[in-house]
C-alpha cells in the first residue's frame, strides 16, 4: 500500500497554490495548518519570555530587568502560553485536522466558522501582541482586581480585549466539534466505535463551549470597569475584588481542562498503536474525559482557599477537588494496563507518551497536595504551585502534542521525520523538564513566592537548577523545529500507514485527498482492532 | 553560591501539623509515582515488540480492575480531604487567649500595630508561646501576609477584614512574604517576623513608641471627630452608648441582630446606614475618606476597651472563624462577608 | 446511532458516495460537507442551540454578579430599582413578546414557502425590534438626564444616604451592563434580520430551505427570553401595583 509519489498525486497540499488558497480556505486540514503556525509563533514568544525570566532569577537580586518589566514579562509568559498557545494548541491543530477523518467526513459541520475561528485568534492574537510591543501588561495572567481595574499602569485593555477575541475562536471551535460529533459520523460509525481521540476533543468542546463565555463577560467587565469606572469590583462602591477572583477561575479552572484533554485523547492513541493494543478500559476512559469535563465546573474555589472566602466554601471545594482527580487517575491506570501483554515500540511518539504518564503522574499527585486545604494554606501562591502546574501543562500537555505531532507528521505532510534525532529530542526534552521544574516544588514549599524576581540567598541554588534545566528544555524543543522543517524536504516519503494504526485517517493517503477518502467509508470494525492492519505493517527506520 | 535548604524551618505549632500531613501525602505520592514508573518500565521492556508483524492477543478489560483503581485512590483521596480539612479548621481557629494585633498592607509596605500603640513597618515582633491574632486590611489592591516558618498565610482585602492566627515556638527571626502579586515592588513587600523571649519581647514592648496605644488614640479620635456629642456613655444621646456593646449581639430595626465584632464597628464607622440599631434614628453621617484604615483600627481597639472585660486570660471578642473578622453570619464566599461586610471603605490616601 | 445492517450502511454510503461526487453541485441546502440536506438542516439547528447555550452562560456571568450584590444590599437595590421607568420597560416586553410571535409567524411562512409572508412578517419583526431599542435609548436618556450613571461624579440616587450612593452604582453598573449587553446583542438581531429580508426577497427561501429563518429565530426567540428574566430582576424589587 505505499502510495505514488507525493508529487504526482493531489492532495490537501498542492490542490491549490497561492496565498488567497491558504487565506481563504474552507478546508479543515489548512485551517489546521494555519492554527499550527500561529500557536508555533506564540509559543515561541511565550518561550523567549520564560528564557528572560529564568536568567533573571539567577541571581537573587536579578538586574537584567526591572520589576516592572519582570512583572509584564511573566504575565505575558502567562497570557501568550496559556491563551494563544495551550488552550487552542490541540484541538486546533490535531483536532481539527483529523476530527472529520476519524469519524469518516468530509470536513467539520461548519468550515466558514473554522475559518472564522481562526482569524479571531490571530485577531486577538494581534491585540495582545500590539499590547506585548507597545509597552506591556503586568497584571498577571490573572488580572486580580483592583490592581487590574485601578492600580496598573498598563495596556490592560488591549490584553482584555486580545483575550476576549480569542475567546471566540475557542467557543466556536467547540461549537463545531460538537455538531460535527454528533451529525457526521459516516456510516457504522457508533459512539463507541470512536476513537478515544474524539471522545477526548468532544470532552473539551463541552467545556469550551460553556466556560468560556465567562470569563468573556468577567472580562467585559474588567474592561467596563476600566474604561467607564463603574465599580463592579470597586471596594469603594461596595463592589468585592474577590467576586471577580470567582468568576475568573469559574473559566480559568475548566480551562486547564481543556488544555489536558485532549493531550490525554493522543495519549490514548498513541498507547493502543504502540503496544498494537486496543485502550484498556475504552469505555471508562470515555466516561472520565466526560466525567473530568464535569467535575472540573464544581472546584474553582480551590483557587480561593486564602482569599477571603468561608471556611465552609473551602470545605465544599477541597472535597470536591479530590474527585476530579479520579477520573484522571482512572485513565492513568488503564494506560499503563494497556501495555500489558502488548508489543511494544519504542518510536518516538511512544517515548512521548511513556513521558506524559510519568510527568502526568507526578504533577496529577501533587494536585492532591494543594487540594488539601490545610497544605494549600502553605504552598499556594509559592513556586509548589507554579511547578505543579507546569509539570501538567508542560510535562503532560507539551509532551502529549509533541507525540501527537511526530505521530501525524507523516499523515499530514507524507513524510517521515528522523527518527533518531527525534528520540534524541525527546530525551532532552524529558531531562530538561525535570530539572526546570522538580526543584520548584522544594522552592514552593521553603517559601519562595510567585512572581518575584528579587529573593532571599538562601533559594539561589534551586534556582540555579531550575536555569539550568531551561536551557536544557529550551534546545530540547528547538531541535523538533529544525528537523521537521528539514523533513519537509528531505524526509523520506510516507506511506498511508506508517506505523500500524487503526482508524479511518490511517486507511487514507499520506497527504489525505481534499475531501478526506475518495470513497465515503463504511465502518464495520470495533475501534483499535488490530487484526485489519497487520499484514499491511511497514517496517519503519 | 551558600546553603541548600531543602525544608523550612517549624517555627508554629500549626508547623509540624502541616509538615506531618506533607509526609503523608509524599509517602503516597512517591508510593504511586514509583508504581507507575515501574510498571511503565517493567512492561516497556518485557513485552518490547521484537517483530515487526507480531500482534499481540486482546486482553478483555475487567471491572474487578476498574472498581479496585477507582475505590482505593477515592479512599485515600478521602483521607486526605479529612486530614487536610482537620489541619485547616486548627489554621483558622485562633484560640480564645490569642493576642491581637493588626495588620495593615499597602503597596509596598506591611504596618504593624500593636495594641499598646508601639507601631512597625516590615517587621512584627512577638512573644515565644503565645498565641497572635492577626486582623488585616488593605488600604489599595490584594496583598497576602505570608511566613512560611509558620506554614500561614491570609490575603489581604481592601474593603475589609480578613484574619490569621499563629503561635511561635521557637525563638528567632522568620522571613514575612507578600504572596498576593500586588504591582511594581511586590518582590519587595517582605519583612521580619521576631519570635523573642517572653522578657525580651517585654523589654522590647517597654521601649517601643510613646504615642501611646491604639485604644488611647481612638479615644482621642474620638473625641476629636466629635463622636461623643452622640454615643453618650450614660446612653442619653441620640445613639446607642458604646460601653459594653463590643462582642455583644445587637438588635437592628427590622428584625436582625449582629454580632458587635471588629468588622461590625468599621462597617458603622464607614457606612453606617447599612444597619441601624433598633429604636434609633438613622442620623450617623458616614466618616470614608476621613479616616484611614489605620485610624479604624484604633477606633475599633477604643470601642473594644470600653468593655465587657474579657474573663482573665481571655482576649475580649476572640473567636475567630475562618477568614474573617470573628462571629460573623453567613461569611460568604461570593459577596464580601454576607451582609457583614466591610462595604465602601475608601481609605484617605496617605 | 445505533449499528446499521448491511443495507442500511450499502444504501448511506452510496448516499455519501454520491455526495462526495456531486462535491462540485454544491447548492445552499447540501453544502458539500454534508450527505444530506436532512442533515445540514439538523447540525445548524443543533449549531444554534449549542450557541445559545454559550449565551446563557455569557449572560450567566452578570446574573451571577447582579444575585451576589442584590443579596448584599437588598434595600439599596429595591430603591435604586424604582427609580427606573417600569412603564416603559412593560411596554419594551409587550413589545419583544409581540416581535416573537411574528417572528415565528415568519417561520411558519418559511415551512409554507410564502415568500410574501416570510418578508411581511421579518419586516414587522424588525420594526418592533427597532421600537425596544428606540424605547431603550429614551430610557438611557432618562437616567442620564436624573444622573444615575455610574462612574460619573454626578452620580446621586435621591432617597438614599450619601455612603449608600456607592453601593447604589453598583446596581446602575449591572443595569447599564446587563441591558447594554442585551441592547447589543438586539443591534446584532436586527443585522440578521436586515440579511434575512434581503435574502427573502431575491427568493432565497423555500418551504425546503428556510434554515436561516429557522435559526434566525431561535436566536431572536432567546434574546426575548433573556429580557424576561431583565425586566422583573432589574424593573420590579420589591414593587407593588399601585405604588
Amino acid at each position: 500500500m505505499i502510495t505514488a509519489a507525493v508529487h504526482e498525486r493531489e492532495h490537501y497540499l498542492n490542490a491549490s497554490y497561492g496565498i488567497k488558497s491558504w487565506l481563504l480556505t474552507k478546508d479543515h486540514k489548512r485551517i489546521a495548518l494555519l492554527y499550527l503556525a500561529t500557536i508555533t509563533l506564540f509559543f515561541f514568544l511565550g518561550g523567549s519570555f520564560a528564557t528572560l525570566i529564568r536568567i533573571e532569577l539567577l541571581t537573587p537580586t536579578g538586574g537584567l530587568v526591572s520589576s516592572e518589566t519582570y512583572n509584564k514579562l511573566f504575565t505575558m509568559h502567562g497570557v501568550a502560553m496559556i491563551f494563544f498557545f495551550l488552550i487552542p494548541s490541540i484541538p486546533a491543530t490535531l483536532g481539527n485536522f483529523f476530527l472529520p477523518i476519524m469519524i469518516g467526513a468530509r470536513d467539520l459541520a461548519f468550515p466558514k466558522l473554522n475559518l472564522l475561528s481562526w482569524y479571531l485568534l490571530v485577531i486577538g492574537g494581534l491585540f495582545s501582541l500590539f499590547a506585548m510591543l507597545a509597552g506591556g501588561v503586568d497584571t498577571g495572567w490573572t488580572f486580580y482586581t483592583p490592581y487590574s481595574t485601578t492600580y496598573s499602569n498598563s495596556y490592560v485593555i488591549a490584553t482584555a480585549l486580545g483575550i476576549f477575541i480569542a475567546g471566540f475562536s475557542s467557543i466556536l471551535t467547540g461549537l463545531n466539534f460538537i455538531v460535527t460529533v454528533h451529525r457526521m459520523r459516516a456510516p457504522g460509525m457508533t459512539w463507541f466505535r470512536l476513537p478515544l481521540f474524539v471522545w477526548a476533543n468532544y470532552a473539551t468542546s463541552l467545556i469550551q463551549v460553556l466556560g468560556t463565555p465567562v470569563i468573556a463577560v468577567t472580562i467585559l467587565l474588567l474592561f467596563c470597569e476600566r474604561v467607564f469606572h463603574i465599580g463592579i469590583f470597586d471596594p469603594a462602591l461596595g463592589g468585592d475584588p474577590v467576586l471577580f477572583q470567582h468568576l475568573f477561575w469559574f473559566y480559568s479552572h475548566p480551562a486547564v481542562y481543556i488544555m489536558v484533554l485532549p493531550a490525554m485523547g493522543v495519549i490514548s492513541e498513541l498507547i493502543s498503536v504502540y503496544s498494537r493494543k486496543p485502550v484498556f478500559g475504552y469505555k471508562f476512559i470515555a466516561f472520565s474525559s466526560v466525567a473530568i469535563a464535569v467535575l472540573g465546573f464544581l472546584v474553582w474555589g480551590h483557587h480561593l482557599f486564602v482569599s477571603g472566602q468561608s471556611l465552609y466554601a473551602g470545605l465544599v471545594f477541597s472535597f470536591l477537588s479530590y474527585f476530579v482527580a479520579i477520573p484522571s487517575s482512572i485513565k492513568v491506570f488503564n494506560w499503563t494496563a494497556t501495555l500489558y501483554k502488548g508489543s511494544i515500540s519504542y518510536a518516538t511518539p511512544m517515548l512521548y507518551a511513556f513521558g506524559f504518564i510519568g510527568l502526568f503522574t507526578i504533577g496529577g499527585l501533587t494536585g492532591l497536595f494543594v487540594a488539601a486545604l490545610g497544605i494549600d494554606v502553605h504552598v499556594t501562591d509559592t513556586y509548589f504551585v507554579v511547578a505543579h502546574f507546569h509539570y501538567i501543562m508542560v510535562g503532560g500537555t507539551i509532551m502529549a502534542y509533541l507525540g501527537g505531532m511526530h505521530y501525524y507528521w507523516p499523515k499530514m505532510t507524507g513524510r517521515m521525520y528522523p527518527e533518531a534525532w527525534a528520540k534524541l529530542s525527546a530525551l532532552v526534552i524529558f531531562l530538561g523538564f525535570n530539572l526546570t521544574f522538580f526543584p520548584q516544588f522544594l522552592l514552593g514549599y521553603l517559601g519562595m513566592p510567585r512572581r518575584y524576581h528579587v529573593y532571599p540567598d538562601e533559594f539561589q541554588v534551586l534556582h540555579v537548577l531550575s536555569t539550568a534545566g531551561a536551557s536544557v528544555l529550551a534546545v530540547g524543543y528547538l531541535m523538533p523545529m529544525i528537523y521537521f522543517v528539514w523533513s519537509l524536504r528531505f524526509g523520506q516519503m510516507a506511506p498511508a500507514n506508517p506505523w500500524g494504526a487503526t482508524g479511518l485517517e490511517w486507511k487514507t493517503a499520506s497527504p489525505p485527498p481534499v475531501h478526506n477518502f475518495d470513497e465515503a467509508p463504511i465502518v464495520t470494525h470495533e475501534a483499535y482492532d488490530y487484526s485489519t492492519v497487520i499484514p499491511e505493517v511497514i517496517e519503519v527506520g | 553560591m551558600g546553603s541548600l535548604p531543602l525544608f523550612p524551618e517549624q517555627a508554629s505549632t500549626i508547623a509540624p501539623e502541616v509538615d506531618h500531613l506533607l509526609y503523608f501525602l509524599l509517602a503516597v505520592a512517591t508510593f504511586f509515582t514509583l508504581l507507575i514508573f515501574g510498571a511503565i518500565f517493567y512492561f516497556a521492556v518485557r513485552y518490547r515488540r521484537r517483530s515487526e508483524n507480531e500482534l499481540p492477543p486482546v486482553v478483555h478489560g475487567g471491572m474487578t480492575l476498574e472498581i479496585l483503581w477507582t475505590v482505593i485512590p477515592f479512599g485515600l483521596t478521602m483521607v486526605m480531604f479529612t486530614w487536610g480539612a482537620a489541619v485547616f479548621f486548627d489554621e483558622s481557629r485562633p484560640p480564645d487567649d490569642a493576642m491581637q494585633i493588626y495588620a495593615v498592607g499597602k503597596q509596598w509596605m506591611w504596618k504593624l500595630e500593636h495594641l499598646e500603640g508601639q507601631r512597625e513597618i516590615n517587621e512584627l515582633h512577638i512573644p515565644l508561646g503565645r498565641a497572635v491574632r492577626l486582623t488585616m486590611t488593605s488600604e489599595d489592591v490584594i496583598h497576602s501576609f505570608f511566613v512560611p516558618a509558620f506554614r500561614t498565610k491570609q490575603d489581604v482585602v481592601p474593603g475589609r477584614y480578613t484574619t490569621t492566627w499563629f503561635k511561635p515556638t521557637k525563638p528567632g527571626r522568620y522571613h514575612l512574604f507578600c504572596a498576593e502579586y500586588c504591582g511594581t515592588k511586590h518582590s519587595g513587600m517582605i519583612g521580619w517576623v521576631y519570635v523573642m523571649e517572653p522578657q525580651d519581647y517585654q523589654t522590647w514592648l517597654s521601649g517601643g513608641a510613646t504615642e501611646g496605644s491604639l485604644a488611647e488614640n481612638g479615644q482621642k479620635l474620638f473625641t476629636q471627630l466629635a463622636c461623643d456629642n452622640c454615643h453618650k456613655a450614660d446612653n442619653q444621646g441620640r445613639c446607642p452608648t458604646l460601653v459594653n456593646v463590643f462582642g455583644s449581639t445587637v438588635q437592628l430595626t427590622g428584625g436582625g441582630t449582629v454580632k458587635a465584632d471588629e468588622a461590625y464597628i468599621r462597617e458603622s464607622i464607614l457606612s453606617p446606614q447599612a444597619k441601624i440599631v433598633k429604636g434609633y434614628e438613622p442620623v450617623m453621617p458616614t466618616f470614608q475618606g476621613l479616616v484611614t484604615e489605620e485610624q479604624v483600627l484604633q477606633l475599633v481597639e477604643y470601642v473594644r476597651s470600653l468593655g465587657p472585660k474579657p474573663a482573665a486570660g481571655q482576649a475580649p471578642g476572640s473567636q475567630a472563624l475562618g477568614n474573617q473578622a470573628p462571629g460573623n453570619q453567613a461569611p460568604a464566599s461570593k459577596a464580601p462577608a454576607g451582609k457583614k461586610s466591610a462595604p465602601g471603605a475608601a481609605p484617605a490616601k496617605q | 446511532m445505533a449499528d446499521l445492517t448491511s443495507h442500511e450502511a450499502q444504501a448511506s454510503s452510496h448516499e455519501a458516495h454520491a455526495a462526495v461526487h456531486e462535491a462540485h453541485a454544491e447548492t445552499l441546502d447540501l453544502r458539500e460537507q454534508f450527505n444530506t440536506a436532512e442533515q445540514q438542516k439538523d447540525a445548524s439547528t443543533l449549531g444554534m442551540w449549542l450557541f445559545l447555550i454559550t449565551e446563557i452562560m455569557f449572560f450567566g456571568g452578570m446574573f451571577a454578579c447582579y444575585t451576589v450584590y442584590r443579596r448584599t444590599f437588598p434595600e439599596v437595590f429595591a430603591v435604586a430599582s424604582s427609580s427606573l421607568n417600569a412603564v416603559l420597560g412593560a411596554i419594551n416586553t409587550g413589545v419583544l413578546l409581540l416581535s416573537s410571535f411574528t417572528m415565528v409567524m415568519a417561520v411558519r411562512a418559511g415551512q409554507l414557502g410564502q415568500r410574501n409572508m416570510i418578508i411581511l412578517l421579518l419586516i414587522l419583526t424588525l420594526f418592533f425590534g427597532g421600537v425596544f431599542l428606540g424605547v431603550k435609548a429614551i430610557e438611557w436618556k432618562e437616567k442620564f438626564d436624573e444622573h444615575h450613571i455610574p462612574g460619573q461624579a454626578a452620580f446621586h440616587l435621591e432617597g438614599l444616604p450619601p455612603d449608600q450612593q456607592g453601593h447604589a452604582q453598583l446596581f446602575f453598573s449591572l443595569y447599564f451592563a446587563m441591558t447594554g449587553l442585551h441592547a447589543l446583542h438586539m443591534v446584532i438581531g436586527v443585522g440578521i434580520l436586515s440579511f434575512l429580508i434581503w435574502q427573502a426577497k431575491k427568493g432565497t427561501y423555500s418551504a425546503t430551505y428556510f434554515t436561516p429563518v429557522d435559526v434566525a429565530g431561535l436566536y431572536w426567540h432567546f434574546v426575548d427570553v433573556i429580557w424576561i428574566f431583565l425586566f422583573p430582576l432589574l424593573y420590579l424589587i420589591d414593587r407593588h401595583l399601585g405604588k
